[in-house]
């Protein structure tokens, strides 16, 4: 690790104790101790390195393990929760009445599915995000009882566990594990979807002093009319320490109870049906000052850090949901015979199936990784990492979903069968908890920022004269022209990455080191206004993209190899082929990056787009029209 | 009355699973496949708990015969909410062979130290089908044995049962210290929660050898061969009964 980020490490660790007392830290992989939770950034983990074209190996490789105490114990945990999937959730009714039922909510409950990462002293289960990630990959066989527990433990009452003080918890964790008090997390509102910093709910002090009255109408409130305690985001006048009044957001735990509140009908919505989301509203709701989580004024820093936290478990529900579809999907083309085959033996349905379960395999590659990171002890921040798995895993299980109807053909259209529904729970991955395009701005900005910091330092030393400096950028710049090898050391003496994939690593080290480049030069060019050009983001987001699914596929083939995993041909053949396709998509958004790129129609979308803005409506004359 | 239950249960292949043979027939693959405890095995557990939360009885005891995967049921068994394991450690040679002779010596030979009042066990093992470690276990000991029970009761020292059998309902009465067999009417087994699975990681499991128990285990059987059963042969359209007739006389069925 770097000085720069030690530093930062050492410091966050210290200012995150006077958030949290004791309970600051991260999970540790001694079962017996308790699972504690990170909270504030920032030292990031892997990311920002391939921003500036290097490989921080010893983040990615070795895969991350648990013990076999803990893989038990998970093992354990996952049968009774598969066994009731299975047997009690009947999802075509529960789509069907937009209603989970209340015998499958007490069911759900009883198992003890709220509190999963809540610790136990408080009566959660206390497992780590790997066993998270776990138990939502099963879950995810019933999209609306997924986004209704998501709702609840992994936004609703995360604030109060990463964030809120020790009287909080002991008030509130309990009975929201138990299930007895369901959560929900407030903050878009009508005007403020994507641009959360812009919401208008407000909390004026009240004259005694004691409460906070909070004023303001939230909108898609996933749990909003059966929640009982609410996580609420509202503007706060903040007088800081020069004396100036701004206005912040203050985050504030608000119960039904205080009154004022009112929940809106519930949405007729196209997928998760099963799932409530509906408008809250508050009507000067009375809020103890004791309620406020963290301090007035931090409640942006505390929305982002929940949001953050729980992105990367959607890896594991949509690999989880395509693993699924790859046995029903596989068992239809099996048996279905057209032209005196079977499906199964025509190439265009191969390759369908060859695309789940690569999907399937980078999505449970990324996830895992992430989480595994996540779960080291230090305070990694993960969410560029998180926010990467987001944007892969719900535009795959998008196209997965959509090529597994395809295969059923009409049968896949028909409400008999799960296909339709899934597709339609499928398509609001894309767009909550973040949409994919702010998702993309975020990496590519959180990296480039990086990037742009060190470089800074590294111009300002050149600039001093610092010659060491100087020779090195010097010599970097000789070595590419000389010597077109590049080495990060994934292969070879100390290498990280089997042999079998040895192809791959190098292409990998390939793409990393002129990306690194990339960035350098798109830097240069366009400076600050970089954040300005959203095309050239997506790109710089979608290559990074690659680079970690690259990563988290060699990572883990790697090892199943190494310990002899049951069918590890079969994930490196897949390793290998993901890999392969990956580097020729990097290759090419790169040179679409590339300054006067006969590749890059940017322009042309740009202005094609303004016109048709312009009128609002298709411009060009109709086919049919005529002018003599 | 020690109020003590002693629940046996047997970690199986799960009911869901497509059993395969194994090439050289000495049996069916085990290796790699899902396995769980006995559908019958839950239900035993699941009456025990409940004698012990009506205060019926005082603790629940869960042992299981195998090698160490065993644990993982006896663990499913604490987690529905048994107070303790038992692990009896059988492994390699000794456990193709155990069988139910041999188990019952075993829950015998445990029901004795452990002096319990009742042993509960299924039926039968969904993969043997043998239906008979409950009947010798209760020989063994010279006890009264409740089988095939669809409903147990407590009445004074003794208890009741009602038995399904091939013509309909028997109701016993049994003295007790007893051995019970569960069938599947008897109750309807609860889900191990994520909670109590956890607070069953407190709960302690002891490893005994049968040879501890004084038990030995050669077996009086040996496999032959384990086969598939014969592949169903398609049967034939007839066009009228004179026709059917002929083609049983022909198969020497008539």
């Amino acid at each position: 690790m770097s000085l720069n980020g030690l530093f930062r490490v050492s410091r966050a660790v210290k200012s995150g104790g006077k958030l949290l007392n004791k309970t600051c830290g991260v999970g540790s992989t001694d079962s017996q101790s308790p699972r504690f939770f990170r909270t504030h950034p920032r030292s990031l983990v892997y990311a920002k390195d391939l921003f500036l074209g290097n490989i921080a190996k010893k983040e990615v490789f070795p895969y991350p393990e648990i013990s076999n105490e803990e893989l038990d114990e998970l093992n354990q945990l996952v049968a009774p929760v598969e066994k009731f999937f299975s047997e009690d959730v009947d999802s075509k009714k529960i789509d069907e009445e937009a209603k989970i039922p209340p015998e499958t909510m007490s069911g759900l409950k009883e198992l003890g599915l709220f509190g999963m990462q809540v610790p136990e002293e408080y009566g959660g289960l206390g497992l780590s995000n790997t066993m998270y990630a776990r138990l939502v990959e099963i879950i995810s066989l019933d999209a609306a009882i997924t986004v209704t527990l998501a709702a609840h433990q992994a936004i609703g009452l995360k604030g109060i566990l990463i964030a809120g003080n020790e009287e909080q918890k002991a008030r509130y964790l309990p009975k929201l594990s138990s299930g007895e008090h369901v959560a929900a997390f407030c903050l878009t509102e009508p005007a403020s979807g994507s641009d959360a910093a812009s919401i208008q709910a407000r909390g004026t002090p009240s004259k005694d002093g004691k409460h906070f009255l909070l004023n303001g109408s939230k909108i898609w409130i996933s749990n909003g009319g059966i929640a009982d305690v609410f996580t609420v985001f509202a503007r706060t006048e903040v007088v800081d320490k020069d004396g100036n009044t701004k206005d912040n957001i203050s985050a504030f735990i608000v119960e039904r109870a205080f009154g004022g509140i009112t929940s809106g009908k519930p949405e007729d919505k196209m997928g998760i049906r099963g799932s409530n989301t509906c408008e809250v509203h508050f009507e000067n709701t009375p809020v103890p000052i004791e309620n406020v989580i963290g301090e007035v004024g931090g409640g942006f820093k505390v929305a982002m850090n929940i949001l953050n936290s729980g992105r990367f478990s959607m890896g594991s529900v949509s690999a989880g949901m395509i693993k699924k579809l790859i046995e029903l999907t596989a068992e239809y083309a099996g048996t279905r015979k057209q032209f005196n085959k079977s499906l199964a033996e025509f190439g265009m349905i191969q390759e369908k199936f060859a695309l789940m379960a690569q999907k399937a395999y980078v999505m449970e590659s990324m996830a895992y990784l992430t989480a595994g990171m996540m779960d080291r002890p230090g305070v990694p921040d993960c969410s560029v990492e998180a926010a990467m798995v987001k944007i892969f895993s719900s535009e795959g299980a998008w196209v997965c979903v959509s090529e597994a109807l395809q295969v059923l053909g009409g049968l896949g259209y028909i409400k008999d069968y799960p296909y339709e529904r899934y597709l339609r729970d499928c398509r609001i991955l894309p767009i909550f908890e973040g949409t994919n395009e702010i998702l993309r701005v975020y990496v590519a900005l959180t990296g480039m920022q990086y990037a742009g910091k060190i470089l800074t330092g590294k111009i300002m030393d050149m600039k001093k004269g610092n010659l060491g400096v100087v020779l090195e950028m010097l010599g970097k710049r000789l070595r590419d022209t000389v010597n077109k090898k590049v080495d990060f050391g994934l292969m070879g003496k100390d290498g990280v990455v089997h042999p079998s994939l040895m192809e791959n690593s190098k292409k990998l080290e390939e793409n990393v080191y002129s990306f690194g480049t990339t960035v350098e030069s798109l830097l240069y060019r366009f400076g600050k206004t970089i954040v300005d050009e959203q095309l050239v983001l997506k790109r710089v987001a979608d290559i990074v993209i690659n680079l970690y699914t690259m990563t988290a596929v060699l990572s883990r083939a790697s090892r199943s190899i190494s310990i002899g995993l049951r069918n590890h041909d079969h994930e490196v053949l897949i390793a290998n082929t993901f890999c392969a396709e990956a580097y020729f998509q990097n290759n090419y958004l790169m040179a679409q990056l590339e300054k006067n790129s006969p590749e890059n129609n940017d322009d042309s979308i740009k202005k094609i787009a303004m016109q048709v803005l312009e009128k609002r409506a298709y411009v060009c004359s109709h086919p049919l029209d005529r002018t003599f | 009355m020690s109020g003590r239950v002693l629940v046996g249960v047997k970690r199986v292949i799960d009911y869901a699973v497509k059993i395969r043979v194994k090439p050289d027939k000495t049996g069916v693959v085990t290796d790699g496949v899902k396995h769980s405890m006995n559908p019958f095995c839950e239900i035993a557990v699941e009456e025990a708990v409940r004698l012990r939360e009506k205060k019926l009885m005082k603790e629940v005891i869960a042992v299981s015969c195998g090698p160490q995967q065993c644990q993982e049921t006896i663990r499913t068994a604490l987690a529905m909410g048994a107070d303790r394991g038992i692990h009896v450690e059988v492994s390699g040679k000794d456990y193709e062979n155990l069988g139910p002779l041999q188990v019952s010596k075993i829950m015998a030979a445990l029901a004795k130290k452990e002096e319990a009042s009742l042993v509960i066990v299924g039926k039968q093992a969904i993969d043997g089908d043998c239906n008979q470690t409950g009947q010798m276990t209760a020989a063994l000991l010279d006890w009264p044995q409740g089988t095939f029970a669809s409903e147990v009761s407590v009445d004074g020292d003794g208890l009741k049962v009602e038995r399904e059998i091939d013509g309909g309902l028997e109701s016993v009465r049994i003295k007790m210290p007893a051995v019970v067999t569960a069938d599947l009417r008897l109750n309807e087994p609860r889900y191990a929660t994520l909670p109590n699975i956890m607070k069953a990681k407190k709960k302690k499991i002891a490893s005994v050898k049968p040879a501890d128990l004084g038990v030995e285990l050669t077996s009086r059987l040996e496999i032959l061969a384990v086969e598939d059963p014969p592949q169903r042969q398609s049967g034939v359209k007839v066009e009228s009964v004179q026709d059917l007739v002929t083609k049983l006389r022909d198969s020497g069925t008539l």
